[in-house]
């Protein structure tokens, strides 16, 4: 991966996190990974623990961000999620696998999100 | 409005259901989900309308795009939904409004450029669309003659997905198909190089084919090697009436399904003749196919001819298969996703050779065959098979010396035939017509011993010939059916005891093959 893909993938992510805290989830940690896989977000909305997978883009050439967000990929972060939560001794009531397609094009960022895409 | 609903039609065999086709879009990753009983052929339609639908200038949202087929429980399977999935697609998408598709129903594939093929089974489709009510229906232009052919439906036809739409958004007219060719079309005649009078030195088995077909009696050939049995069999076709508007449709149905007919010019009221191989499986002949039943060369020869050539070489299982469809008229077929039935009401032409060197009982040369090599060959033939056979004839190779005493004009050319033909069926039809039926050939046995006995006098050989046990009832049966058609043919109003013994004649013995 070049550097700028990495960049990229780290400014969507900053800004997806940005844009949560904004509507007042509490960011509990970014990139939670285990040898299974990567969460870029997890956060507690109220009471809602809600794992978030961020998809960056600079255009919508290759498709929209959302369609990289496969169903392979949202199991592999069903599997991630359950191994965090035993791990960190979370306890939530209600858990929701969520999806941020960042738009990074000319300056400016368009950001659009998916809730409960499982 | 992410919610539209457009109508299709599943067919099973020749029976449709209208299905209703619902497309939701939400907020959800982007996906394309077909639901609703699809099979693997279905489930390809995903792939198709999304390519189709881009290339024509509706770019799917990144959403979940979901696809029911209503009602769930019909199996469903084929590529003739994918018009109208596309245009409850672009419907949901709000491109058009969701009223304007309201109570159409479409039918036709798409290409990946947009354009709109041509599928199977339209007419019966539409058969089914009118019976469950729909007024308006979209077809494949490809599709449009046959389309047609139903009556009391508006049907239009398109080229590609583009002109639907702009249709339901009526910027674009799409094409009508304003003459009814319903009955233009003459009987194309692709037999007529073929002609009874080709076949010379044979007046015996031509006047047995002319018996079959004014009384549409199943025939059998028994004969060595080039004496003419298949030239025979081909023409008879030739000598049979063109088919009526009715037959002809119930006809187009069954091939619209097999997806071989040529509707272009209207209805096709030849009458066809079906010769299958002797390799022949029973699916082939009778129908089936793997789980959705498609109809067999049984249903193809529907009211015309199933010619069955080397008959012993046929698999035994596949020509008893044919006991009941002779009865019937009919084959019902089941599958694992459904059952369907198919008309089958053919003439049967059965041709063999006597023996496996094919020369036993030839004047002409020795056979050399032992009796139990004939007996085998024979035995393949069933009883029961070579009963339901009502002319059942011995042909004998042409000797040069009877070819040159042969004079050309005595020779019964085809028009000859084919008019003393109408003539005797017409003279059964009028007088079967308050009975239900339209040929000798479909009188039921009580019927012949009450109302059309020929009579103490006429029946004293056949009387014998049962007495004696020479003939079974079923056989004794026969022979009343032939002689009334004998006796058609002589413009006579009951059948005497010389068409009795005709009959007797034609029907042949009852042994089996090379068992004289």
């Amino acid at each position: 991966m070049t550097k700028d893909r990495l960049w990229l993938g780290k400014y969507g992510e900053d800004q997806a996190s940005d844009f949560l805290a904004a509507r007042g989830y509490k960011i509990l940690q970014r990139n939670a990974r285990n040898s299974d896989g990567e969460i870029d977000i997890v956060a507690m909305d109220g009471s809602t623990l809600v794992f978030i997978e961020v998809k960056t883009r600079t255009s919508t050439f290759s498709g929209h961000p959302f369609t990289a967000v496969t169903p392979a990929k949202m199991a592999r972060i069903r599997r991630v999620a359950a191994a965090w939560c035993s791990m960190q001794k979370v306890a939530s009531s209600q858990v929701r696998f969520d999806a941020i397609a960042v738009l990074v094009h000319g300056g400016r960022v368009g950001i659009e999100h998916l809730k409960q895409v499982v | 409005m992410a919610l539209a609903k457009t109508h299709a039609i599943s067919l099973l065999g020749l029976s449709g259901t209208p299905i209703d086709v619902e497309v939701d879009i939400s907020a959800q990753l982007p996906a394309f989900v077909l639901i609703g009983l699809p099979d693997a052929s279905l489930n390809e339609a995903t792939s198709r309308v999304r390519a189709a639908c881009s290339n024509s200038g509706f770019h799917f949202p990144s959403q979940k795009i979901l696809v029911n087929l209503a009602p769930a429980s019909v199996p469903k399977s084929g590529s003739s939904y994918d018009l109208a999935i596309a245009v409850a697609v672009i419907a949901a998408m709000g491109k058009i409004s969701p009223q304007s598709a309201e109570g159409i129903c479409f039918i036709g594939e798409l290409a990946l450029t947009g354009a709109v093929n041509s599928v199977r089974g339209v007419l019966p489709m539409l058969l089914a669309a009118k019976l469950a009510g729909f007024t308006k229906v979209v077809v494949p232009e490809a599709n449009l003659a046959e389309a047609a052919l139903v009556e009391d439906l508006q049907t239009f036809g398109c080229q590609t997905l583009g002109q639907a739409i702009g249709w339901l958004n009526q910027t674009e007219a799409l094409s009508v198909q304003v003459e009814n060719l319903n009955t233009q079309k003459a009987p194309s005649h692709a037999l007529q190089t073929l002609n009874l009078n080709q076949v010379v030195g044979q007046s015996q088995a031509v006047h047995g084919l002319i018996v079959a077909a004014a009384g549409g009696h199943h025939l059998s050939m028994i004969g060595s090697p080039g004496s003419g049995k298949t030239m025979l069999a081909e023409r008879l076709p030739t000598i049979l009436p063109p088919l009526t508007h009715e037959q002809a449709l119930e006809l187009a149905a069954v091939e619209s399904i097999v997806g071989s007919s040529h509707l272009q010019n209207g209805l096709d009221r030849t009458v066809r003749f079906q010769a299958p191989h002797h390799s022949a499986t029973m699916p082939s002949l009778i129908g089936g196919g793997f789980g959705v039943p498609r109809p067999g060369a049984v249903s193809r020869a529907h009211h015309g001819v199933l010619f069955l050539d080397e008959a012993p070489e046929f698999q035994t299982n596949v020509l008893e298969s044919l006991r009941e469809t002779l009865e019937s008229g009919k084959v019902t077929i089941n599958r694992s996703a459904g059952t369907a039935t198919f008309p089958a009401e053919f003439q049967l032409i059965l041709a063999a050779n006597p023996c496996p060197c094919g020369f036993y009982g030839s004047i002409s040369r020795q056979c050399t065959c032992s009796a139990l090599v004939r007996r085998r060959y024979g035995s393949k033939l069933s009883g029961p098979l070579r009963d339901r056979i009502d002319i059942r004839l011995d042909i004998q190779p042409v000797r040069a010396a009877y070819l040159s005493t042969l004079d050309p004009a005595d020779l019964t050319s085809s028009e000859q035939a084919l008019a003393d033909v109408i003539t005797a069926r017409e003279c059964a039809k009028e007088r079967l017509k308050s009975f239900g039926y339209s040929k000798n050939a479909q009188i039921p046995g009580p019927l012949l011993k009450s109302k059309f006995n020929p009579g103490k006098k006429a029946m004293l050989q056949l009387d014998r010939q049962l007495a004696l046990g020479k003939t079974s009832m079923r056989g004794f049966d026969r022979c009343i059916r032939v002689a009334w058609t004998i006796a058609d043919l002589a413009g006579l109003t009951s059948p005497t005891a010389e068409n009795v013994a005709q009959a007797v004649l034609l029907r042949g013995p009852d042994q089996m093959l090379g068992e004289f």
